[in-house]
C-alpha cells in the first residue's frame, strides 16, 4: 500500500515536472486568472472572519477583537430574524415550485410544433425578455400595475373590481416577483431542455408510433425520461440556491409598504452593512446565508446521487 | 409513416393554442411600451392606447435627448461595457485554453479552485471592504475588475475548445516549433470566432444591465451608468429637472413624466434590440455548447 502510494507520488511529480517544462507558458497564461480568483474570491472568504470580530476600520481585519458568536446571537434574537427567514424561504420555494416546471413544459410543447415559422417566432419572442435589465423590468411592472392608470388595473376595473395596489400590498409581493420572473426567463431557461430534446433518438419515436402510442404517451414515456438527467442537474442547482434569492429584483421592488413580505436576507445585509455600516453584523448574516446554501446544495446533491445516479459531482 | 389519430390532432390544437397565448402574454407588454412611447400621454393615461399609437408624438424622446444626465449615463455605460467586456474576454480565454488541454498538469486542481467559488463566497461585506481597501471605490475599476471573469463562461469556452479543436492538430503545430501561445493566437482563436461572439454577447449584456456594483461603489453622479439613472426615473419617479414644473400645470408635468418613462425604456434597450436578430443564432448555440456537461 505504502509502496504504491510513494510510487504514484513519484509518478505525479514526474508528470508535473514534465508539464511544467513543456507547458510553462500555459501556466503563465492562467496565472492572472488564478490571481484574480484568489484576490477577489478567496480573500473575501478569509475576510469573513470579521463576522466573529468587532470590526474597526482603523485596526483592520487582523487587528480587530474577537467577540465569538455575538453577532450571530444578535441576528437570531432580532425580531426581524423570522420575517427575513420566512420571506427568503417563501420566495425561494415559490419560485422553485412555479419557475422550475414552466420552462420544461414550454420546451416540451415547442418541441411538438411542426410548423417551422411558428416555432421560430415563439422562440425568438420568449427569449427576448431575458435581455431586459432588472431596472427596466421593475420599471415596467410599476407602470403596468399602477392603481391609477396601469393597464392591468384597467382590465381589473373592466370586470367591475376596484383597482388593486399591487406593489404596495404585501400580500401580492411574492406572486408578482415569481410570475414576472417566469415571464422574463421561461424562454431562456427552456433552451437547455430543447437542446436535450433534440438529442433524443428519433428511432424511439418511430418504434412507439408503430406500436400505436399517442403523442401524449410518447412525450410521457420518451421525451420526459430523455431529458430527466438535465432536469435533475438543474433541479439540484436550483434547490441549492433557494436561499440565494436574487438581491437585485427584490431590492428594486421593495418599498416601505411591502417590507413585511419583501425583506429578505440579502436586502437585510445590504441595509445593515452598506447603508448602516455595521460591517461585522452584516458579514455574520451573510455568512449564515452562504453556509445554509452550501449545506443545502451538498445535501440535495447527495440525495440525487442516491436516488437516480445523476449528480453535480 | 403512421397517420395521426383524432386524439393526436386534438392534442396538436391544444398545444398551438397554449403556445399562441404564451406568445401574446410575452409579446404584449413589449409592444405596449413601444406603442405608448410614441402616443399622446393623455391618451395613454386615459387607457385609450391598446395596440396602435394614438395622437402620435415624440415628446418623450425629445425630453430624454435633452437631458444631460441620461446622455452622460449612456456614454458611461458604453465605456464600462466595452472595457469590462474586453477584460472578460481576455481573462476567460486565458483560463479556458490551458484548462482545455489534456496535457496541462493540474487542470483539475485549477478547475476545483474556480468552481468552488460558484457555490461558496465571502459575501457582500468582505468583498465590499476588499474593493474599498484596494482604493477602487468611486472609480470605473470597481465595476469591471471584481467581475473580471465568470466560471460558468470558462466552462463553456473550455468545452468548445475541447470539442472543436483537436489536440492532435495542436501537437503537430508544436512539432513544427510553435509555442503554446502561438498555437492559441494563430490556430485556436481564429477557429473560435463563434464562441468569442457568444461570450461577447453574454458579457456585454450583463455589463449593459448591471447596476448593483455602481450603486454600492459609485458616489459621483457624473460616473453613474445608465441603469442607475433609469432607476431614478422609473422606480423612484424622480425627474424634477426633466419635466416643467414651474410654468405648466401639475397635470401636464405628470403626462410628460409618463411619456419619458416609456421612451427611456425603449432607448435603454435599443442596442440589444437592434443586435438581437443577428445574435440570436449564436446565443442558442452558446448556451447549449458547454452547458451542464461540466
Amino acid at each position: 500500500m505504502a509502496n504504491t502510494s510513494t510510487r504514484s507520488v513519484r509518478y505525479l511529480r514526474r508528470e508535473a515536472a514534465k508539464s511544467l517544462r513543456r507547458n510553462w507558458d500555459l501556466y503563465l497564461l492562467i496565472s492572472p486568472v488564478v490571481a484574480y480568483f484568489i484576490l477577489f474570491h478567496y480573500v473575501p472568504m478569509y475576510g469573513v472572519q470579521i463576522a466573529f470580530k468587532d470590526f474597526l476600520a482603523s485596526k483592520g481585519i487582523m487587528g480587530s477583537h474577537w467577540v465569538g458568536l455575538k453577532h450571530f446571537e444578535r441576528f437570531f434574537d432580532s425580531y426581524l430574524f423570522w420575517r427575513v427567514i420566512k420571506n427568503t424561504l417563501g420566495i425561494g420555494l415559490y419560485e422553485l415550485a412555479v419557475g422550475f416546471p414552466v420552462p420544461i413544459l414550454l420546451a416540451l410543447m415547442i418541441h411538438e410544433v411542426r410548423g417551422k415559422w411558428f416555432k421560430k417566432t415563439i422562440q425568438t419572442v420568449t427569449y427576448a425578455p431575458h435581455f431586459l435589465s432588472t431596472v427596466v423590468l421593475v420599471g415596467m411592472l410599476i407602470i403596468f400595475l399602477s392603481p391609477r392608470n396601469g393597464f392591468v388595473n384597467m382590465i381589473v376595473q373592466l370586470f367591475g373590481y376596484p383597482p388593486i395596489s399591487f406593489l404596495t400590498e404585501p400580500a401580492w409581493f411574492k406572486t408578482i416577483y415569481v410570475f414576472s420572473g417566469v415571464w422574463q426567463q421561461m424562454g431562456w431557461s427552456s433552451i437547455i431542455y430543447l437542446a436535450a430534446l433534440t438529442g433524443i433518438d428519433p428511432q424511439l419515436h418511430e418504434a412507439a408510433k408503430v406500436d400505436g402510442a399517442s403523442r401524449l404517451r410518447r412525450i410521457w414515456h420518451i421525451n420526459l425520461p430523455g431529458i430527466l438527467p438535465t432536469i435533475t442537474i438543474l433541479l439540484i442547482l436550483n434547490i441549492g440556491s433557494v436561499l440565494a434569492v436574487g438581491f437585485e429584483k427584490v431590492f428594486l421592488m421593495q418599498n416601505s409598504l411591502n417590507m413585511d413580505s419583501s425583506d429578505v436576507i440579502s436586502t437585510y445585509v445590504y441595509r445593515s452593512g452598506i447603508v448602516g455600516a455595521q460591517y461585522s453584523f452584516s458579514a455574520a448574516v451573510g455568512l449564515f446565508n452562504s453556509v445554509v446554501n452550501f449545506i443545502m446544495l451538498v445535501t440535495v446533491n447527495r440525495l440525487a446521487k442516491k436516488a437516480g445516479g445523476t449528480s453535480l459531482w | 409513416m403512421v397517420k395521426d389519430t383524432f386524439g393526436d390532432r386534438v392534442f396538436d390544437v391544444i398545444i398551438h393554442v397554449v403556445l399562441g397565448l404564451t406568445l401574446l402574454i410575452v409579446l404584449y407588454p413589449l409592444v405596449f411600451v413601444a406603442v405608448a412611447s410614441i402616443s399622446d400621454p393623455a391618451a395613454v393615461l386615459a387607457g385609450e392606447v391598446w395596440l396602435f399609437p394614438k395622437g402620435f408624438t415624440l415628446m418623450g424622446y425629445e425630453k430624454v435627448f435633452q437631458n444631460g444626465e441620461i446622455l452622460n449615463g449612456y456614454a458611461n455605460t458604453i465605456l464600462y461595457t466595452v472595457i469590462g467586456t474586453l477584460i472578460n474576454l481576455v481573462m476567460t480565454t486565458l483560463a479556458a485554453y490551458p484548462l482545455a488541454r489534456r496535457d496541462f498538469f493540474g487542470r483539475n486542481g485549477f478547475m476545483a479552485l474556480f468552481v468552488f467559488t460558484m457555490f461558496f463566497s465571502g459575501g457582500l461585506i468582505p468583498t465590499y471592504l476588499l474593493v474599498k481597501n484596494l482604493g477602487m471605490v468611486n472609480t470605473m475599476w470597481a465595476l469591471v475588475i471584481p467581475n473580471a471573469v465568470s466560471v460558468w463562461n470558462i466552462i463553456i469556452m473550455r468545452t468548445f475548445f475541447q470539442q472543436n479543436i483537436p489536440l492532435e492538430v495542436q501537437e503537430s503545430a508544436q512539432m513544427d516549433g510553435c509555442s503554446n501561445i502561438q498555437i492559441l493566437l494563430r490556430m485556436v482563436l481564429p477557429l473560435s470566432l463563434p464562441i468569442l461572439a457568444v461570450m461577447t454577447l453574454f458579457y456585454s449584456v450583463s455589463h449593459w444591465n448591471a447596476f448593483f456594483n455602481a450603486l454600492i461603489y459609485l458616489s459621483d453622479r457624473g460616473k453613474y451608468p445608465l441603469q442607475l439613472i433609469l432607476r431614478e426615473i422609473l422606480i423612484q419617479n424622480n425627474m424634477n429637472d426633466m419635466v416643467q414644473t414651474n410654468e405648466e400645470s401639475l397635470a401636464k408635468s405628470l403626462m410628460q413624466a409618463e411619456s419619458i418613462k416609456y421612451a427611456v425604456v425603449i432607448i435603454a434597450n435599443l442596442p440589444v434590440l437592434m443586435l438581437y436578430p443577428f445574435l440570436q443564432r449564436y446565443f442558442v448555440k452558446g448556451l447549449t455548447i458547454g452547458a451542464v456537461k461540466g
